[in-house]
């Protein structure tokens, strides 16, 4: 059946093959900046406020598709990725640049793979002009007109939820020329910055409720599918894995030091929390032309989009940042850790007395038998 | 008030008196011990004794004191099995846990202190022993070398994270074991006792407390004991809420929790058992 979409889409591609593929977009005169991208919870090196003017940022995007561990018991699924980590990596560019992305999909994957970024202008997100079949590559560009986090995914057709799920998620962030403000116009700076990207994971269950494995990712297909349909997920993790943010990986800061934590969550809400702390100023829509609400406790995450909050650390300790949803935290995996480093602020709490005995002339003070009328 | 002494003195001697006679008439045939069990002589060893110590109203290390096991302890060589514990819920004796789906030949995880103390008064009725989970020393002694001596820093209340972030490296420094899933008997290999895989992949419930201790004035004070929280003990020692089967970690819980739950138990006797066959 030959729906408008794919006439659409078919018309596209076309374009494209009719295009000389190695004729980049020099048309533009602009400076170039290359950047190579790291994984999260980390992002690549970047200018908060800029004095340059417009460029083209080159990004590469390789799909890779891969069997994952993803909790501690050794449960495992087959995972689509960009670049290898689920989700994939953050992107930085500013308001006005360009962005040059090239998406690779090698030969030795098995699925077709393509981008909808949430923060470009047209062509489904490019999800209409980057479809890559095994062994090719696209290179699109599109113009960063609006500031803040976006999500980007693969959109293929018929299959989208699917690879979404299976970890083709990241996020976008465009940056103001100027850099970030508060709600009065007063300039924003982070000293460290991380990406928390949030999975749904929908492994399946065998008659004895154990997870099962498969030999390949389209043998996973169908019974993943099954599972996805209910809704409920097996797993809800952050960075792709139980445990990614905890122990010797917990994230780090020290007292003083303001933190950016920028959270996606590409299909399902969440809801994040700092244990012991708060949200200074939270975009929670993400989108920096927005005032950022200030001192929050908890932000909501919309499932297809993301959040961004900055937070300056006062006490030092060990925080949880997690999804509030404390049985999606605690029973499903949705945990993070920071250390902070510092000198304690008795002020701001003190212990006045560790657990002891409650003292006998308390303790009948409450039951209502000893009450005299 | 003489006499009473007198008389008591009297039933005392008695009582050790008659027994001894009995048994030059009539030797009692030794019960036999099950397969399995290994008896340790007693003995005397440092312990590094489970609670949360205070001293002065802060807290302070947990005392490392020489004690004595005083008589033989019979314990058993290795971990109730995932097949032991399914005979018992086959006689609705046991709480119904997850078994494995392959081999039972593994030890039994995902069980409570109860499910433990369900299998130990089954598996006593069924062979005349009186078996049970061991103490904490009980099982510290079993476990020598393998026992672990982790004092985590004590909190300075003037500044509790300096301590919190200490544990907190110190337990995500721990080695994790490699595999989670339960293995056959002896995967762990044997310590100096002869117990097999003490502090693998499987953490053990014993049937000592939680006990908050007071060390002020030079002499131990326990100030709260709750039994709803027991002492777990293998690669380092925790303390869990007596019916959680799955330990985990998450929230506002730091560190990292036990990989499985399970158990081993010890047989008491008033006489000796007979060993070998």
């Amino acid at each position: 059946m030959l729906t408008r979409r794919t006439a659409l889409m078919g018309a596209a591609v076309a374009a494209l093959v009719a295009m000389a593929p190695m004729a980049l977009a020099d048309d533009l005169k602009l400076p170039r900046q290359h950047v190579d991208l790291v994984a999260p919870p980390f992002v690549h090196p970047h200018e908060q406020a800029t004095k340059d003017g417009p460029k083209i940022v080159e990004f590469k995007l390789t799909v890779q598709e891969k069997e994952v561990v993803i909790d501690d018991a050794g449960t495992k699924m087959w995972a689509m990725t960009y670049n290898g980590s689920m989700p994939g990596p953050m992107m930085v560019l500013h308001e006005g640049d360009y962005m040059e992305l090239t998406l690779v999909n090698p030969a030795t994957n098995a699925m077709p793979h393509n981008i909808d970024l949430h923060a470009a202008t047209g062509g489904l997100g490019g999800g209409a002009l980057t479809k890559v079949d095994p062994g090719e590559q696209a290179v699109l560009r599109w113009k960063a007109t609006r500031p803040g986090v976006f999500i980007y995914h693969c959109a293929p057709e018929g299959m989208i939820p699917w690879h979404v799920v299976s970890g083709m998620h990241g996020t976008v962030m465009v940056l103001p020329h100027v850099g970030l403000k508060d709600d009065a116009g007063k300039p924003l700076h982070y000293d460290r910055i991380y990406y928390v990207g949030e999975n749904d994971l929908y492994v399946p269950k065998d008659e004895n409720g154990k997870y099962k494995t498969y030999e390949s990712i389209g043998e996973s297909y169908a019974d993943t599918t099954e599972v996805m349909r209910k809704l409920i997920p097996s797993h809800v993790v952050f960075e792709g894995r139980v445990g990614a943010l905890t122990g010797k990986n917990a994230m780090t800061a020290k007292v003083g030091e303001t933190v950016m934590i920028v959270h996606s969550e590409a299909n399902r809400d969440s809801r994040p929390h700092l244990i012991g702390g708060h949200g200074d100023y939270v975009w929670e829509t993400g989108k920096f032309n927005n005032p950022p609400e200030r001192d929050l406790e908890t932000w909501f995450i919309r499932g297809g989009s993301a959040g961004a909050a900055l937070y300056t650390f006062r006490e030092p300790g060990i925080y949880a940042y997690v999804n509030h949803n404390l049985i999606e935290a605690v029973e499903l995996g949705a945990t993070a850790h920071i250390k902070v480093d510092g000198k304690w602020n008795e002020d701001l709490m003190k212990q006045i007395s560790p657990a002891s005995p409650i003292p006998a002339d308390r303790v009948g003070a409450a039951d209502p038998a000893i009450v005299t009328r | 008030m003489l006499i009473a002494l007198k008389l008591k003195a009297l039933t005392l001697g008695a009582a050790t008196v008659t027994p001894l006679l009995v048994m030059a008439f009539t030797p009692p045939v030794a019960p036999k011990a099950p397969e399995g069990a290994l008896m340790l002589t007693s003995g005397a060893f440092g312990y590094r004794v489970a609670g949360d110590f205070s001293l002065d109203g802060k807290p302070t290390t947990n005392p490392l004191q020489r004690i004595k096991i005083p008589r033989a302890l019979v314990v058993m060589k290795n971990q109730v099995t995932a097949a032991e514990y399914a005979r018992c819920m086959a006689d609705r004796a046991c709480p119904r846990v997850a078994l494995p789906a392959g081999s039972r030949d593994v030890p039994i995880v995902g069980v409570s202190w109860h499910d433990a103390t369900a299998y130990a008064q089954w598996i006593s009725k069924k062979t005349g022993l009186t078996h049970r989970l061991p103490t904490d020393e009980e099982w510290s002694y079993a476990a020598a070398e393998r026992a672990g001596d982790e004092t985590l820093p004590v909190v300075d209340p003037a500044d509790p994270a300096k301590a919190w972030l200490a544990r907190y490296e110190a337990e995500a420094a721990r080695g994790q074991p490699q595999v989670t899933t339960p293995q056959p008997a002896g995967t762990f290999g044997e310590n100096s006792k002869g117990l097999a895989d003490v502090a693998g992949n499987v953490w053990e419930w014993t049937d000592s407390c939680f006990l908050r201790v007071s060390l002020d004035g030079g002499r131990e004070r326990v100030t709260n004991t709750n039994c709803g929280v027991r002492v777990v003990e293998g690669a380092h020692r925790t303390y869990m809420t007596d019916f959680i089967r799955d330990p985990r970690t998450g929230g506002c819980a730091a560190g990292v929790p036990p990989s499985n739950l399970g158990f081993r138990l010890v047989i008491e006797t008033k006489t000796r058992l007979a060993f070998g066959s």
